[in-house]
């Protein structure tokens, strides 16, 4: 459950010079005798700036700054602000500074509407040292499914919790898994996607580096059920320290004894590799990820057959996604109906969300699935900076689509999310307001797209680069009204007739931004305006006297 | 076409026995494309034909994966690389205005080094740095929340601090 309090110790090296520990166990202590632990959360934070006025602390949601403490300040703390609600103003930091502070630590998001699972764990213990990790109960989901439960029962657990893939498309999880157990094949093989290619999405990163063992048990547990012995983590070479404490983990869980051979001396053997990717966007699908990890070009091939029946050279592999994996401990620990318990009727759980662009703050939230837009970008994000007005968010990259701000009190969940054209993705939204162009921001993920196409297949290939061309050209000013249903139309046929995902959900950012702002895309060919002032129109005045001469000549 | 390959040069040397290790391994070529980026800062024609030798697969496969792949490199680049992010985030936040910046501070377009070779000015997809857009990384090191007029006191104080150290490095 969430918090009421968050209050954040800084744990730099200049406060703990400062006595930083002392006043941590105090407030610990004093939390403690009045019964106050389940309220409020302690969290050791890395340094925060202003170390000349150490030890310091922050509470949110209040975003009160307190100063220079001592021992004996704590009780006071504790009584007037914690149980009061009344913040101590004799320690109080309040200047401009300060307040900046507030700010951006906000981006540590600690508030009130969020739900942690998958981050629980992240910017609390230390993913370095395996010991922090078993401390809050790492490694027992594991040790209780291999002494406790059939791999029939543990994918049983998975099917009935719903949880369902969180990198983009949303497949149930134990259906895949039970799948590739059924799958005839004396090799099976696990690969965890890390390949977090969406600009704008960072929630895989942030799980590996700040708690890169709950992905590892995760993928342990699906080999348990599936009968796998070796695992793959693909990460995005852009990532250097989550690809170190990756390593690093693997190594201690290998010391530990909960990877390699007979684990917990159940018999069972595990052991991952990492696979480090080269700059692919394409390899984010699963044919080409597995391609990838065979040193080959990362090009996606036909479905059918699934990786689940032929997959990594050839055996039945399961792919699943880092922030799917660190769901999986937490379904084994607590119960399906506990999972089930979360969200809303078809999606299950919490979604980690990467929050960017026009909001106030920026940075990775964990809420239950079915929280509003309006409540993601307003209650969590703060709001829109500098007064202006909101206009839409962007979900899904370049896969997905624009939700405009009249849907606002939509919940977020993967069936609402592509009724509105777009889809959940990896959890990437960019808030965007009235400075934002419409049609530039389509262009910009097909500039992204047609560059990134692998170019197997024809639609993809030569359509992506048309509809470039057709936007670009509306930007400068040089559209035509036809170009509209050129636009829709070619859409639709990428959409229906690419080889892989890329392909079929490229010409998205194309197809919800024409549903959702026509107007805009008219005012550009009609009036060569661009309301928010982004797009430049090039004078096209030689080009109608070449027009006029053709015309006197006709 | 053969190739001359100074297979006795060091740098070599440590490629071949790396691949040794990474031989033992299903899928290696990536992984060995890697680390001789790493070794010789870009993958020439030599080092591809190298590579190709010691893992025996045809060089066409080593150079389809090389020119495949968005983080291989086939031209030498300079010791500091400025990348700026593209990602979403930034875009919206305006990266093409620090492209700009940059571009005209030193006198290079993307893909360009300047003539000193001390910057190589490149694009990246998306640092996974969105709270702190636009950004620009310098070799490893991040810049966030800029401006046209701060990218361009950011690379200055760079080659400054960098061009010190070098100094002092000598002495």
């Amino acid at each position: 459950m969430p918090k009421r309090l968050d209050i954040l110790v800084c744990s730099g090296a200049a406060c703990i010079s400062n006595d930083s520990t002392t006043i941590k166990n105090k407030l610990q202590a004093v939390l403690k005798e009045n019964n106050l632990e389940e309220e409020v959360a302690i969290v050791e934070t890395g340094c925060m700036g202003p170390c000349e006025l150490g030890p310091v602390m922050l509470v949110y949601p209040d975003g009160v700054f307190y100063i220079r403490l001592k021992e004996k300040d704590i009780e006071e703390i504790v009584k007037e602000h914690v149980i009061k609600g009344r913040p101590v103003k004799r320690l109080q930091w309040t200047t401009p500074e300060a307040r900046k502070i507030v700010e951006e630590r906000k981006q540590i998001p600690f508030f009130e509407k969020q739900m942690k699972i998958v981050l629980s764990n992240c910017g609390k213990i230390d993913p370095e040292n395996i010991e922090e990790y078993i401390a809050v109960g790492g490694y027992e989901a594991l040790a209780k499914v291999l002494t406790t439960m059939t791999p029939e029962q543990v994918i049983e657990e998975m099917i009935n919790s719903g949880l369902r893939g969180r990198g983009g498309a949303g497949f149930p999880t134990g259906l895949k898994w039970k799948a590739t157990r059924d799958a005839d094949g004396d090799e099976k093989y696990i690969v965890c996607n890390g390949d977090e290619g969406d600009p704008g999405a960072f929630m895989d990163r942030a799980i590996l580096e700040g708690d890169p063992h709950t992905v590892i048990e995760g993928m342990a547990i699906a080999a348990y059920a599936v009968g796998a012995k070796q695992g793959y983590v693909y990460v995005r070479a852009e990532y250097p320290l989550a690809v170190k404490r990756l390593d690093k983990a693997i190594q201690q869980a290998r010391k530990y004894g909960v990877l390699g051979k007979n684990i917990f001396e159940t018999g069972f053997d595990f052991d991952i590799d990492i696979r480090i990717g080269a700059g692919a966007f394409v390899c984010g699908e699963e044919t080409a990820l597995i391609a990838s990890i065979e040193g080959k070009r990362g090009q996606p091939r036909p479905k059918p057959p699934f990786p689940a029946q032929k997959g990594l050279w050839g055996k039945p592999t399961v792919i699943n996604n880092v922030e799917t994996f660190a769901n999986v401990r937490h379904i084994i620990l607590n119960g399906s109906k506990w999972f089930a318990s979360i969200g809303t009727e078809k999606s299950k759980g919490t979604k980690v969300f990467a929050l960017s662009g026009k909001v106030e703050n920026t940075g990775l939230v964990e809420v239950p699935m079915g929280i509003s837009i309006k409540d993601l970008v307003f209650e969590i994000g703060g709001g829109i900076p500098g007064g202006k007005e909101f206009k839409a968010v962007q979900v899904g990259g370049p896969s997905g689509g624009c939700v405009p701000a009249e849907y606002m009190d939509t919940p977020i969940d993967y069936e609402s999310l592509k009724k509105l054209g777009t889809i959940m993705g990896s959890g990437g939204v960019i808030v965007l307001d009235e400075d934002t162009c419409m049609v530039n921001l389509a262009k910009f993920f097909l500039d992204f797209t047609q560059e990134e196409s692998c170019g197997q297949c024809v639609p993809c290939r030569i359509g992506l680069k048309h509809l470039f061309d057709i936007l670009d050209r509306i930007t400068k000013g040089q559209g035509r009204m036809e170009d509209l249903e050129t636009l829709e139309k070619l859409g639709e046929e990428i959409r229906r007739t690419s080889l892989c995902g890329l392909g079929q959900s490229a010409p998205n950012p194309v197809l919800s931004t024409l549903r959702y702002f026509k107007d805009e895309y008219i005012e550009h060919i009609k009036d060569k305006k661009c309301r928010a002032g982004v797009c430049q129109f090039e004078t096209v005045k030689e080009k109608e006297t070449i027009e006029e001469k053709l015309k006197g000549i006709i | 076409m053969k190739l001359h390959i100074p297979v006795e040069n060091p740098q070599y040397q440590m490629l071949k026995r790396d691949i040794a290790r990474y031989r033992r391994k299903p899928g290696p070529l990536i992984q060995v494309l890697h680390r001789a980026q790493e070794i010789f800062g870009y993958l020439p024609p030599e080092v591809q034909y190298f590579v190709a030798q010691e893992l025996n697969v045809p060089v066409s496969q080593v150079y389809g994966v090389v020119t495949f792949y968005n983080f291989f490199r086939t031209e030498p680049v300079a010791k500091h690389v400025i990348n700026v992010c593209m990602g979403t985030a930034c875009h919206v936040k305006g990266a093409e205005g620090i492209v700009k910046a940059i571009s005209e501070e030193l006198g290079i377009k993307v893909g360009e080094t300047t003539k000193d070779k001390f910057f190589t000015l490149s694009t990246a997809r998306c640092f996974g740095a969105c709270g702190l857009a636009p950004v620009i990384m310098i070799n490893e090191d991040v810049f966030g929340k800029l401006t046209p007029e701060k990218v361009k006191d950011v690379i200055r104080e760079y080659r400054e601090e960098k061009q010190r150290e070098e100094r002092e490095g000598n002495n």
